[in-house]
């Protein structure tokens, strides 16, 4: 096979090359454009169809009533309810907690108030054996596939970092530092193609997230190594106080997909039917080997970015207020139009996740000191073992001195 | 089952690659231009071709992004042995490095280990341009949940490199890039535990030196123009950073009741200054001088034609020896 010349040796062209066109015009030759002969090598992927759609996939408008779209059908009715009972125990989860920081019980919360639509879908989408990576804002994600909701908060609480067995239900410690568990699901991801698992891997990230080097860098090490993780990104509209017009130039951010070879796709974020089915058709293509998936979710944080936040400084109440009709149960309660008695129940089953996580963060568990040294390697250093003898020394003579 | 055969440092490194991946299939490797090519140093030479693509292959080139998708493959049950192609280089997987490889055990209370390796060529002395000689261990060895060791011999490099991707825990595993041709027989079976553990390379009366990696040559070259002079020095290699071997470099500081630290990397707030620290804490009785420290500069790796200023030579460890107060002895 020719090659294109000493430096692209590697750019050997293959079967279907268009022979080069010469045409006569007089006497002068008129060769077409040498590129237009190697067009194959360098637009090696379709861009038509990495593209997002201009609108984001809505399929319940804000009244409940559904919206019709080509692409994607309304999920079934049992899919629906399911996502109903998460996104109200979710809401309770989200405000329960936000009142425990207020009591002291906990540090502080992140709350995804008004994206319980992105975590409940998220979550329902996976397989058993599928993983989820959260960030921080997203432990009703975490609580969806299965975690005990006081472990999910053991971080905030203060006990400990991460409270669950992250192998339990195959769901990541809550990442703090932005976007760095993304390149982890490409990990677990191409590890589990590598073992031949039919994994796929629900890496979730923020706006804010995208500016980071490790959302790239994941991105493109997904698509190289046509890893089977879905990226979601819930667009809330601010990075703390900064809104997305400083974080970004990009049409949207399903477009960054592009760039990598990734297909893009924007939904309605506060539209859990139309989530299931955006994320759900995403984690198939994810499973057939058809590559990553790039989803956009457009949603809005209702509240500030933690309790320790004053979004007064940034943004007015209307805007807020402007959200407060897309909030995604009002929506998806219209739509179902449960009976009274049905809908109580999904209440009341939220109103007992709220009391054990109340019975959980207000019980105290007494911190073990040695807890300190036990688990930074697989054995302690000699260093390790002489200074956790040093701490018990101390804590022996304080306590004597009691 | 052993057997001997003479092998240079990198080929050393590309037998415990080759050994580790034929006992274990769960080992794999990846980083830049470590496929096809064997890496810029040649230390995964063939290890495509012989145990295919999904075993060890090229990856984007993007340091973080590397170790961070060694961190998920690790999660998911796979001993991932990545490449960083130079010190400076690697720079840009810190973050991936502080706050995940080194806490992700400790963050879940033992639930998820990382065995995972983190290859890095490092140091000078082989008249590399600027951002391809640094000398980073400080940043690493002051990470906790990191194991830190760096071989100064092929035997070692062969022995430290199968113990670290057999490790339940994460290590930095840093390879003077300038000893990567010097050879020796090298023992290639693996019995004797080399993390954690100093030895003692040359043995000696009148003083200790003690270096790790880079220095080692330069330790004995100096022991050996001393022994020429009539004065007896003992050189110990550290080989293991963290954790760090109290035991033998303390009975060996004791045996003499003098001793040099050297390092190429800067000396403030650097290993060699670690080293001094501890020793002095535990063996001040036995000193008849404070420990000297004979570092690099604290100044950015200077350019080839003045590096050989900067690096710890024979003269300069020797001139300290000369200064460990042997007229008030």
């Amino acid at each position: 096979m020719p090659s294109l010349g000493p430096n692209r040796a590697n750019w050997t062209i293959g079967p279907g090359t268009t022979p080069v066109e010469i045409h006569f015009l007089g006497s002068v030759p008129i060769v077409e454009s040498e590129w237009q002969r190697y067009k194959h090598v360098f637009m090696t992927g379709d861009a038509d169809h990495l593209l997002p759609s201009d609108l984001p996939v809505t399929l319940l408008g804000p009244d409940g009533h559904p919206v019709a779209d080509a692409g994607h059908a309304l999920p079934a009715e049992a899919a629906l309810t399911t996502a109903l009972a998460g996104l109200i125990t979710a809401r309770r989860l989200n405000d329960q907690a936000y009142a425990l920081v207020r009591q002291g019980r906990l540090a502080v919360y992140p709350s995804s108030h008004g994206q319980e639509a992105c975590q409940v879908a998220a979550a329902q989408v996976l397989a058993d054996g599928d993983w989820l990576f959260p960030t921080y804002r997203d432990t009703v994600a975490v609580v969806g596939r299965g975690v005990d909701p006081v472990e999910a908060l053991t971080l905030l609480k203060g006990d400990w970092h991460c409270g669950w067995d992250p192998y339990e239900h195959r769901v990541a410690p809550h990442a703090t530092p932005l976007a760095t568990q993304l390149p982890h699901a490409v990990g677990v991801a191409h590890a589990a193609r590598l073992r031949g698992e039919p994994t796929v891997v629900m890496a979730l990230c923020g706006d804010g997230g995208t500016s980071e080097g490790d959302f790239h860098e994941a991105l493109n090490f997904a698509a190289v190594l046509r890893a089977p993780v879905v990226f979601l990104i819930q667009n809330n509209e601010y990075a703390i106080s900064v809104p997305l017009a400083r974080q970004t130039a990009a049409p949207s951010l399903a477009h960054k997909g592009i760039g990598y070879g990734i297909p893009g796709a924007r939904v309605d974020g506060n539209d859990v039917a139309a989530l299931l089915a955006v994320l759900g058709a995403a984690v198939t293509k994810a499973r057939a080997g058809e590559g990553p998936q790039l989803v956009e979710a457009h949603t809005y944080r209702m509240q500030a970015h933690t309790n320790a936040d004053d979004a007064t400084r940034y943004r007015a109440a209307a805007d807020v207020e402007a959200w407060v009709a897309r909030d995604p149960i009002t929506r998806l309660t219209a739509h179902l139009a449960l009976p009274p008695d049905e809908l109580a129940d999904l209440h009341e089953q939220a109103e007992r996740v709220a009391e054990h996580v109340r019975d959980g963060l207000n019980r105290d568990v007494e911190p073990v000191p040695a807890d300190l040294f036990a688990h930074v390697y697989a054995a302690p250093t000699p260093q390790l073992r002489e200074q956790a003898a040093q701490l018990a020394d101390e804590l022996d003579r304080e306590g004597a001195l009691r | 089952m052993t057997s001997h055969e003479k092998l240079s440092m990198a080929q050393a490194l590309n037998r415990a690659l080759r050994d580790a991946m034929t006992e274990d299939p769960t080992v794999v490797v990846f980083g830049e231009d470590v496929g096809p090519l064997g890496g810029v140093f040649r230390v995964t030479d063939g290890l495509t071709a012989d145990f295919g693509e999904d075993r060890c292959f090229d990856t984007p080139l993007a340091e973080s992004g590397i170790v961070g998708v060694a961190v998920g493959m690790a999660m998911n049950g796979l001993r991932p042995v990545v490449e960083m192609q130079f010190d400076a280089f690697a720079y840009p997987a810190f973050e991936q490095i502080v706050s995940h490889v080194a806490k992700m055990r400790n963050r879940t209370r033992g639930r998820v280990a990382l065995p995972m390796v983190i290859r890095i060529p490092y140091a000078g002395g082989i008249g590399g341009v600027e951002h391809h000689c640094d000398s980073s261990e400080a940043y690493y060895a002051h990470t906790p949940g990191l194991h830190v060791v760096t071989p100064s011999t092929p035997g070692d490099a062969y022995a430290l490199l199968r113990e670290s991707i057999a490790a339940p825990d994460p290590v930095v595993f840093l390879e003077p890039k300038k000893l990567y041709w010097s050879k020796e027989e090298v023992v290639l079976g693996w019995t004797t535990p080399a993390i954690g553990r100093a030895v003692v390379r040359r043995e000696g009366t009148a003083a200790t030196i003690i270096a790790y990696g880079p220095s080692v040559p330069a330790a004995l070259e100096a022991a050996e123009v001393a022994d020429r002079e009539g004065r007896s020095l003992q050189v110990v290699d550290v080989r293991s950073i963290v954790p760090f071997d109290d035991e033998t470099v303390c009975a060996a500081v004791r045996s003499t009741g003098r001793a040099v630290v050297v390092a190429e990397a800067a000396g403030f707030a650097g290993v060699a200054s670690e080293i001094v620290a501890r020793v002095t804490e535990r063996c001040f009785h036995s000193l008849a001088a404070p420990i000297r420290r004979v570092t690099g500069f604290d100044i950015p790796y200077p350019p080839p034609k003045l590096e050989h200023l900067h690096l710890p030579g024979v003269d300069r460890i020797l001139d300290a020896v000369d200064d460990l107060q042997w007229a008030d002895s």
